[in-house]
């Protein structure tokens, strides 16, 4: 089964790379709810079956695959933004940076003093992986949607760490995790909104006329 | 906790606090009407408070300790919740002014004329209620931070109710300042507190010892956390703006019950403490003195109603903390008389001055809402157009000034009563801080009786000020019921003064060890019942009085004139006393501290033009001492601004750097 979730999580690296190499919309928000529905399944490959289990499979792939997607573009018709024009470091060095990260992750990864039965497999290197790859898109990028596509990748990356615990993770902590997320794009809404309507434009880096 | 009983006290008080808690939620409905959610808030905030009332003093007259425990799965230990008597005394104010407040909002904040702030107060203040249940109830460090949290956010948004007054915002922002920075000693203190015992649970009475390393720590981070909520001077800063602004329940609600929790937190915390350092209850009683003397003296000179009304609440603070500081002494000397009486005073007058405060403050929104306006030179003659009201307010003034027959005699009573037995036989140093006390509590009191003599003069007596009059109005029933019902609670207190120490009496035994107190309780030392006597004589004599009067009135019907006419024909109400002019030998007196500011013009010549004079008491802590500091600090640290650009994509990467080099700094 573990070599399963390996590739799993090989491909959720992938797609990684995907949003970080592509300049429409369109594209990154779709990648981020595939990322969404591969995580969903994770936990269920995983782990033993059980009825909460279902219980949060089900609750992550329609949060993170269908709802915040839904949302996302629906942000997205209302402004009319189709592409990320002018990022501050372009397409090809995200790239290349997301490589570097990546492989640093793994020998980050490597070094970290893990309980026996997680090391050696890729769930460490791909939560850092993945994390870095937010932090990349949520530094680079101007306009507040990608800005949201870059939280929600950094939130998928704490979601694979937090797999190797999900059994012990208390129903709260899960609740409070998905909820978080939930109440995060809804107020990245507001605020793209309120961004476009007041500058009618969503690229953030306007928004240093609001310094004192 | 007593088995045979089907339902017991602990079950009932959670109870109140959910439906408190949830009586704002239908408001948060936009599809009901403003009308029926402010109704349906009411009568749940109303059920709420019946159960957790009877529950609360069932548990405080029984004096058994009722213990829950909520399963919660988080890593802080189990959720323990306590009720003993000296949390269920604390619990009565709560529960009796938030059911006062919830009737009251549907007059003076009628959901018809804010349909939109009254959804949101109506929320917040039963969010208030209930999180302060909570939080006196809490045996767990962080359950009693959350509680504490939750309170002070919600008070925040029920102060800035109307933000779109600039005014408003300002209070509202400086109180949240001031919260947060309390709450941070709060955690710091916890902190210790969870590295003395090794447990997230608040130990049990008198477990600590205060020579163990970081108890010093513990003492005056409490002082300095809990003493910023109480308003303790110089920690007050937040109050009289907060109180001024807010809807006037909700500075009910905040002086009446909210202030509390500070001085419950002190309490709580010292008790835990055994034996108690003598210096610790000279730095309370000194902190009390200091804070009742300056609170007073602040009042007289303020214009604004509900300005003098908060001082007045700082002054009271500060009377409960001489009654706490008072009880410490007693113990750290061995003297149970001072203990008992310290602590007696201490929580009968939390108790009074949340009654006749909030009834206070309840009759002050009724004297805006009928005028308007909050400038006591903008009122005067108000008892003519609003009787009822001015009753009432009358009866709150009376408490307040500690004058018998009325609640706030009892309690200073007590007071005096101890401190006049802890100098018989102790040494020098409990003497004289004992006489200190005295002088200092006469003090005040004749301070607050000048202050409030000036209030009900200016706004109620003579004639008014302001030219338009044709609009006053009496407060509707329902702003009169829950004033009345407090009024009826100080008379209560003061007349049986009996059974009110008997509420009193067993809180105060169980905040200490037994051996501390000797056996003895309050009515054992003090002749309670030649009080009742007395104070039901004066009653029958005033009663009498009063129909003498009213008798003599019919008899001779009065000619009208203006009180203050001083022999001219045709007076205007510009001549009255003003409340400037009424302060003004007191204010005079204390410029030292009040730093008054006269906008003074200079006459010259015959037939000067029109000329105004103003003056203004400033917030001499905030506007004397604070703020120039932080204007400084903001010059001094003005490079750090660069840091914050604007650019949200450079914060994130403060972020990630952050994390990077607290991950370096681990591995």
């Amino acid at each position: 089964m573990d070599i399963f979730a390996d590739q799993l999580l090989v491909f959720v690296m992938l797609i990684n790379f995907v949003v970080l190499g592509s300049s429409r919309m369109t594209m990154a928000i779709r990648a981020v709810a595939v990322q969404g529905v591969v995580l969903g399944l994770l936990p269920g490959i995983i782990h033993h079956f059980s009825w909460h289990l279902v219980a949060i499979t089900v609750g992550i792939i329609l949060a993170k695959g269908v709802i915040i997607p839904w949302l996302l573009f629906r942000a997205m018709d209302r402004i009319q933004i189709k592409r990320e024009v002018e990022p501050f470091i372009g397409y090809v060095s995200t790239l290349i940076i997301g490589a570097v990260t990546t492989a640093l992750a793994f020998v980050f990864a490597a070094k970290l003093p893990l309980a026996p039965e997680h090391q050696g497999l890729l769930f460490v290197p791909a939560s850092i992986a993945t994390m870095m790859t937010g932090f990349l898109t949520l530094t680079t990028r101007r306009k507040a949607i990608s800005q949201v596509i870059g939280y929600l990748i950094l939130e998928n990356g704490i979601f694979i760490f937090g797999l190797l615990l999900t059994t012990a993770m208390p129903v709260m902590v899960e609740a409070g995790a998905l909820l978080d997320l939930l109440v995060g794009i809804f107020v990245m809404g507001i605020v793209i909104n309120h961004i476009s309507n007041e500058f009618s434009s969503i690229d953030t880096s306007r928004l240093t006329a609001l310094k004192e | 906790m007593n088995t045979t009983e089907i339902i017991d006290p602990a079950h009932i008080i959670m109870t109140g606090a959910i439906f408190a808690g949830l009586s704002g939620v239908p408001g948060l409905f936009p599809r009901l009407g403003a009308t029926v959610a402010q109704k349906l808030a009411t009568i749940i905030a109303c059920l709420g408070s019946l159960l957790g009332l009877g529950g609360a003093i069932v548990v405080a007259v029984s004096g058994m300790t009722e213990h829950l425990v909520l399963d919660w799965s988080l890593p802080f230990g189990p959720c323990d919740i306590w009720i003993d008597p000296l949390a269920a005394f604390f619990l009565i104010p709560i529960f009796l002014v938030s059911g006062a407040c919830a009737v009251y909002a549907n007059g003076y904040w009628p959901a018809g004329k804010h349909p939109g702030t009254s959804r949101v107060l109506g929320f917040f203040l039963g969010l208030l209620a209930s999180s302060m249940v909570l939080l006196i109830t809490a045996g767990n460090s962080v359950f009693f931070l959350i509680s504490w949290e939750v309170m002070a956010v919600s008070a925040y948004f029920a102060i800035t109710a109307e933000n779109e007054d600039h005014e408003v915002r300002k209070a509202g922002f400086v109180y949240l300042v001031c919260t947060h920075v309390g709450t941070l000693a709060l955690f710091v203190m916890f902190i210790v507190l969870r590295l003395m015992t090794g447990s997230f649970a608040i130990p049990h009475a008198g477990t600590l010892s205060p020579l163990a390393p970081g108890a010093a720590v513990i003492f005056f981070t409490a002082i300095f956390g809990f003493g910023m909520k109480a308003g303790i001077m110089p920690l007050h800063i937040w109050l009289p703006a907060a109180h001024a602004n807010g809807p006037s329940h909700v500075s009910a609600m905040m002086s009446g019950v909210m202030l509390k929790m500070g001085i419950y937190g002190i309490i709580r915390i010292v008790s835990l403490f055994s034996p108690i350092p003598l210096w610790w209850g000279v730095v309370i009683l000194g902190a009390g003195i200091v804070s009742g003397l300056a609170g007073v003296i602040s009042a007289i000179g303020q214009h604004d109603l509900k300005r003098l009304l908060a001082y007045s609440s700082i002054e009271n603070i500060g009377i409960i903390t001489i009654g706490l500081g008072t009880a410490l002494i007693g113990m750290a000397v061995g003297h149970p008389p001072l203990v008992i009486m310290g602590m007696g005073g201490c929580l009968l007058h939390m108790l009074n001055h949340s009654l006749f405060k909030s009834l206070l403050f309840l009759g002050s929104g009724a004297v805006i809402h009928a005028t308007g306006t909050r400038e006591l030179s903008r009122m005067g003659g108000l008892a003519r157009h609003m009787p009822r009201t001015a009753l009432l307010f009358f009866i709150g003034c009376v408490a307040i000034c500690g004058l018998p027959p009325l609640n706030g005699f009892v309690s200073e009573y007590l007071l005096y009563f101890g401190f006049f037995n802890g100098i018989n036989g102790s040494s020098i140093p409990v003497f004289s801080t004992m006489v200190l006390a005295i002088f200092s509590l006469a003090l005040i009191g004749s301070l607050a009786l000048a202050c409030f003599v000036r209030l009900c003069g200016i706004a109620f007596l003579g004639q008014n000020r302001s030219s338009e009059t044709g609009a006053l109005h009496d407060a509707p029933l329902t702003m009169v019921a829950p004033m009345a019902l407090l009024a009826l609670c100080c008379l209560g207190v003061g007349l049986l003064p009996l059974s009110a120490v008997h509420l009193v009496e067993i809180p105060v035994l169980a905040v200490f060890p037994p051996a501390m107190t000797a056996g003895k309780n309050i009515s054992s030392i003090a002749p309670l019942a030649w009080l009742e006597a007395c104070g039901l004589l004066l009653t029958l004599v005033i009663v009498a009085f009063i129909g003498l009067y009213l008798r003599r009135l019919k008899a001779n019907p009065p000619v009208p004139a203006s009180t203050w006419g001083c022999g001219y024909l045709q007076p205007t109400a510009r001549i009255q006393y003003s409340a400037t002019s009424f302060a003004e030998m007191l204010v005079h007196f204390f410029r030292g501290v009040l730093q008054p500011r006269y906008a003074m013009p200079r006459i010259s010549g015959f037939l000067p033009n029109t000329a105004r004079f103003s003056s203004r008491i400033p917030e001499t802590v905030l506007e004397g001492l604070l703020l120039p500091f932080m204007r400084l600090t903001g010059l001094v640290f003005s490079f750090l601004r660069r840091l914050q650009h604007g650019e949200p994509n450079l914060y994130v990467l403060y972020i990630f750097v952050t994390l990077v080099m607290m991950l370096a700094w681990s591995y």
